[in-house]
């Protein structure tokens, strides 16, 4: 994987790097600060990522606040499949995973976290997901990367990096845990 | 991890290795969803399941309406005992007329083997077989299968024994064919009279002899004895049976110490096996129950989702 990666910063001249490891790193850590500045510390806060790549950011959000706090938060993993409404509309079926959310998200503050924030959709749909599970508190979002575009009126609370993009454009988010790598890219999409 | 293209699910005669693979993942993902306390997801709202039942069913058909249920999907129950079948209409007009009230998925129960076949061929919507006649009853397959996974880990391998009436039981046979395409060693056990011609060219050892059966099982499917079905009365005593190859703490003391013990419902207590081995640490007949759920929301799902975007994938 990162081979490919790789070949294709160095052939294609449409591939464009956004962010780095260092850079996500660093954005992932200050993410971590505003979450513990609005909320006040990690009372009744919840994280919760949406598979795949919000579920090994939303850990990655747990380390650091748990570097910063010396506490630990509860993180869970949610799996979006069954609340989609396109789920007719796209060719490649999905594979339906698990959700796991071993603690209760009643009266929690429960930060979503995702990689990118597009039309929204995923986000309407992991809202559903979560208020089937309980009614918590508050719901906030943090996202790595917000690419405008925007279908629903859904905004993000915590944003890793804002990038204007057109729709012929895709982000690519690559993470050490599925990808081997940490890096964005904004990509061309085959005409 | 491979996609699911059929509309129908059959028996498990028909399905890849990797197709069976699919269920049971998508299986495990389901079953979180009936121990929330909301039990249900969108995800076939809006769909209607008709239960077409020609046969009396009692636990298969309430699984699969809990299954459809907790995907929000509408269900209809029809038994054909009380319908137009009664007024002579033909079983591919019954499946036409379902269609025609726009339902999206039947899941049929009958007594003739490859009943639910001819009508998956007559209609565009979904069929899934619910038990027809000797022939498959591929979702109590895919659920003994899934909780043997959940219990021991993996199916690769593993030495499983079907005992019972093995001639009549739809039950074995969809388990041998999904048992050995995933790579387990499958014996049947049953008097002779009990096992049907030619079933070891399906993969299955056979033996008339219990212990053996027994002996290095890492699990053991108890099969129903059906006796509303033996019309010939091919077997007389059920005491007779019972004593020569009723599962019994005794004759599990030889067995592997952690053998896990599966009965697909209803169990006839001291027929197949007695009540203390039933209701043993080593019995897994509820959680089969429970599982059935989880495997027959996957199965609804994966059917729906195949016929939903075919004309995309057709572009």
């Amino acid at each position: 994987m990162r081979a490919r990666v790789g070949f294709f910063i160095a052939m294609a001249k449409d591939k464009v790097l956004i962010l780095d490891k260092e850079g996500m790193a660093r954005a992932i850590m200050r993410i971590a600060h505003e979450i513990l500045e609005k909320n006040k510390g990690t009372e009744g806060l919840c994280l919760v990522g949406i598979r795949n790549r919000g579920a090994y950011l939303a850990g990655r959000l747990g380390k650091c606040i748990e570097t910063i706090e010396q506490k630990s938060i509860p993180v869970g993993i949610l799996d979006i499949t069954l609340y989609r409404d396109d789920l007719t509309l796209i060719s490649a079926k999905p594979v339906v995973h698990k959700t796991e959310i071993d603690f209760d998200i009643n009266d929690k503050n429960i930060v979503l976290v995702d990689d990118v924030l597009y039309t929204g959709r995923t986000i309407r749909a992991a809202l559903d997901a979560l208020i089937d599970l309980g009614r918590p508190r508050s719901i906030q979002l943090a996202v790595l990367i917000d690419r405008g575009h925007r279908e629903l009126p859904i905004r993000a609370d915590y944003v890793g990096k804002n990038i204007p993009t057109s729709n012929n454009e895709m982000v690519d988010v690559h993470l050490e845990e599925a990808d081997g790598s940490d890096e964005v890219l904004v990509v061309e999409k085959n005409p | 991890m491979s996609a699911w293209n059929k509309k129908d699910l059959l028996g498990l005669e028909y399905l890849s290795k990797e197709e069976i693979e699919l269920v049971l993942d998508t299986a495990a993902s389901f079953k979180e969803v009936s121990t929330r306390s909301i039990k249900k997801v969108p995800a076939l709202r809006g769909a209607t399941v008709v239960n077409l039942f020609y046969e009396p069913s009692t636990r298969t058909r309430v699984s699969f309406e809990v299954a459809a249920k907790r995907l929000s999907a509408d269900v209809i129950n029809i038994a054909a005992q009380e319908s137009s079948v009664r007024k002579g209409e033909t079983l591919i007009d019954t499946g036409r007329n379902i269609q025609a009230l726009k339902a999206d998925i039947i899941v049929i129960r009958h007594s003739s083997s490859g009943a639910p076949n001819i009508l998956a061929r007559s209609v565009d919507i979904s069929v899934i077989n619910a038990g027809d006649g000797w022939h498959e009853h591929p979702t109590q397959a895919l659920l003994d299968m899934f909780t043997l996974k959940e219990k021991l880990g993996r199916l690769q391998g593993l030495n499983i024994s079907i005992v019972g009436d093995i001639a009549h039981s739809r039950v074995a046979r969809s388990n041998i064919w999904g048992l050995t395409k995933l790579g387990a060693k499958v014996i049947v056990c049953a008097p002779k009279m009990l096992i049907p011609v030619g079933i070891e060219e399906m993969g299955a050892k056979i033996t008339c002899d219990i212990d053996a059966a027994l002996k290095n099982a890492d699990a053991v499917n108890v099969l129903r004895m059906q006796f509303e079905r033996d019309e010939k009365k091919a077997f007389p005593a059920q005491l007779e049976y019972f004593k020569s190859y009723g599962i019994t703490k005794d004759r599990l003391k030889k067995a592997k110490k952690d053998i896990v013990v599966m009965h697909p419902g209803p169990i006839n207590r001291g027929v197949e096996m007695s009540s203390e081995v039933a209701d043993s640490p080593n019995s897994v007949i509820l959680e089969q129950v429970t599982n059935g759920i989880a495997v027959r929301m996957a199965v609804l799902f994966l059917v729906s989702q195949a016929r939903g975007a075919q004309p995309l994938l057709q572009e």
